[in-house]
């Protein structure tokens, strides 16, 4: 079987399993739902001064949910010694890393699905550019942190405070991603000309390459460790 | 015939401890191979070795005469491995599990062979229940389906008889006795000297990260393995094997 039909059948084997307990996926989704509804207490959804804050609303509700989503991605393979059964079996290293990797971004993508249209009517507020767009910031900005947060996850997956451990190093790391997102987000939803934001989506996307290509080449001493 | 492990002169230090000491071991196709020593002694270091999991620090490994170090995933399908953590996922069904190391394992005849070994270990009624419902006897059942499912011509068995009340290690004893054959070798590390000198042709007791005894099955009886064991390990208790190995 071909690497990336093994690294489909990771990812299909983390989703049958998500599917049927619905414990991540739920938690995440509680959580990015509670955010939308303490900052719509917190301020006034009808105020034009939201709209320039909107970028770092949904990112912040996005990002801690994906950080549960990276807690449970190897805390599933810990359970039974799941990830030395994978290491044991005939498939390259890195294809457990991509596996996890498109296991999560599925993940975050579906709670993302939900959870953006309630943003947008709570908040009243489409995006005024491009949906395409729209839609290519949030895919570039959930694959760099799910990037980087695979990555760390299965190096803090052996700690015994791996669930406050990860945040603690993942955001110092993705700081270039949040802030991207974040001013690309605005450049979108805003209606900004793209030249005043298309610099934002370069940085994602040479974070996301860079973010992709470093744990593929340290992934194999990683589970050496 | 080409020995299905070769191991030679392979030696494993982690920071100051010297966890195995120049072992060498040739393990024959169709031999079933008993591992014993104390907690410490450097067995699971050696299982590790023999399966790739860790890198020796020195010395190399073959497996049906192919070098771990240098294809190691092509070596890995040569391969399965039983623990006492089964390596399932508790919320996919026996079946989803099978499919899944199957296909990772490129199994041709997939849904054919999952019915075969799920039929081979008695859980054919239970192929579409998740295995968090399993007991413990279930779950090690579908693990020795998981590690056979790709036909390994070698099997190794790591504690498998933990957590198993007698009846299920009866159980698993007569599943692992029916899984030998001239082709296949097994090797397994346990602590249950009878079983473990019941199934087995060659012991190899590990003290202190080397080998101290290395005997014929047929030659000896559970009470002289009693007897040679404990002049072997001599006062070893748990992990003291691996500290006296550091001197």
């Amino acid at each position: 079987m071909s690497f990336l039909r093994k690294v489909g059948l990771l990812a299909w084997k983390d989703l049958r399993a998500e599917f049927r307990t619905k414990e991540m996926i739920s938690a995440m989704l509680i959580f990015a739902l509670l955010v939308i509804v303490i900052f719509a207490f917190a301020f006034d959804p009808s105020r034009d001064e939201v709209r320039s804050i909107f970028g770092g609303l949904i990112w912040v509700a996005f990002f801690f949910a994906g950080i549960l989503g990276l807690n449970r991605s190897f805390a599933n393979e810990r359970l039974n010694d799941a990830l030395h059964g994978l290491m044991l079996s005939p498939v390259d290293h890195s294809a457990i890393y991509f596996g996890k990797l498109l296991g999560t971004w599925a993940f975050m993508t579906i709670v993302e699905v939900i959870a953006l249209p309630v943003f947008i009517v709570i908040y009243n507020y489409a995006p005024s550019g491009s949906w395409l767009l729209a839609i290519a910031v949030i895919l570039l900005a959930t694959l760099g942190f799910v990037a980087i947060g695979t990555f760390l996850a299965a190096l803090t997956a052996n700690t015994k405070a791996s669930e406050v451990l990860l945040p603690v190093i993942l955001f110092p790391i993705i700081i270039p991603v949040v802030i991207g997102a974040v001013e690309a987000t605005r450049g979108v939803f805003g209606g900004l000309p793209l030249d005043d934001f298309v610099t934002w989506f370069k940085v994602l996307a040479v974070y996301d390459a860079i973010f992709i290509a470093v744990p593929f080449l340290l992934f194999e001493y990683l589970l050496e460790v | 015939m080409t020995p299905a492990i070769v191991a030679t002169h392979v030696s494993k230090r982690i920071g100051p401890r010297l966890i195995l000491r120049d072992i060498d071991l040739t393990v024959e196709r169709g031999r079933f191979l008993t591992i014993l020593g104390p907690n410490g002694a450097g067995k699971t270091t050696l299982l590790r070795i023999l399966t790739g999991l860790l890198k020796p620090s020195s010395g190399r490994v073959l497996i049906d005469g192919r070098d771990l170090a240098e294809v190691p995933a092509e070596v890995r399908r040569q391969f399965g491995v039983i623990s006492h953590h089964s390596y399932l996922y508790d919320a996919l069904t026996a079946r989803e599990n099978l499919y899944f190391y199957g296909r990772l394992y490129d199994v041709p005849d997939l849904a054919a062979r999952i019915d075969e070994v799920l039929a081979e270990v008695g859980l054919e009624l239970f192929f579409n229940e998740p295995v968090r419902t399993f007991s413990r006897g279930m779950v090690q059942r579908l693990a020795i389906a998981r590690a056979i499912i790709h036909r390994p011509s070698l099997l190794f068995l790591d504690e498998p008889y933990t957590g198993l009340d007698p009846q299920a290690s009866e159980t698993l004893s007569s599943v692992l006795n029916s899984l030998r054959g001239p082709d296949r070798a097994i090797v397994m590390i346990t602590h249950q000297f009878d079983q473990g000198l019941a199934m087995a042709d060659r012991v190899v007791v590990v003290v202190r990260g080397q080998i101290a005894l290395d005997e014929a099955a047929a030659d000896l009886t559970l009470d002289e393995l009693n007897r040679r064991y404990r002049a072997a390990a001599g006062g070893t208790g748990d992990g003291a094997g691996a500290e006296e190995a550091t001197r």
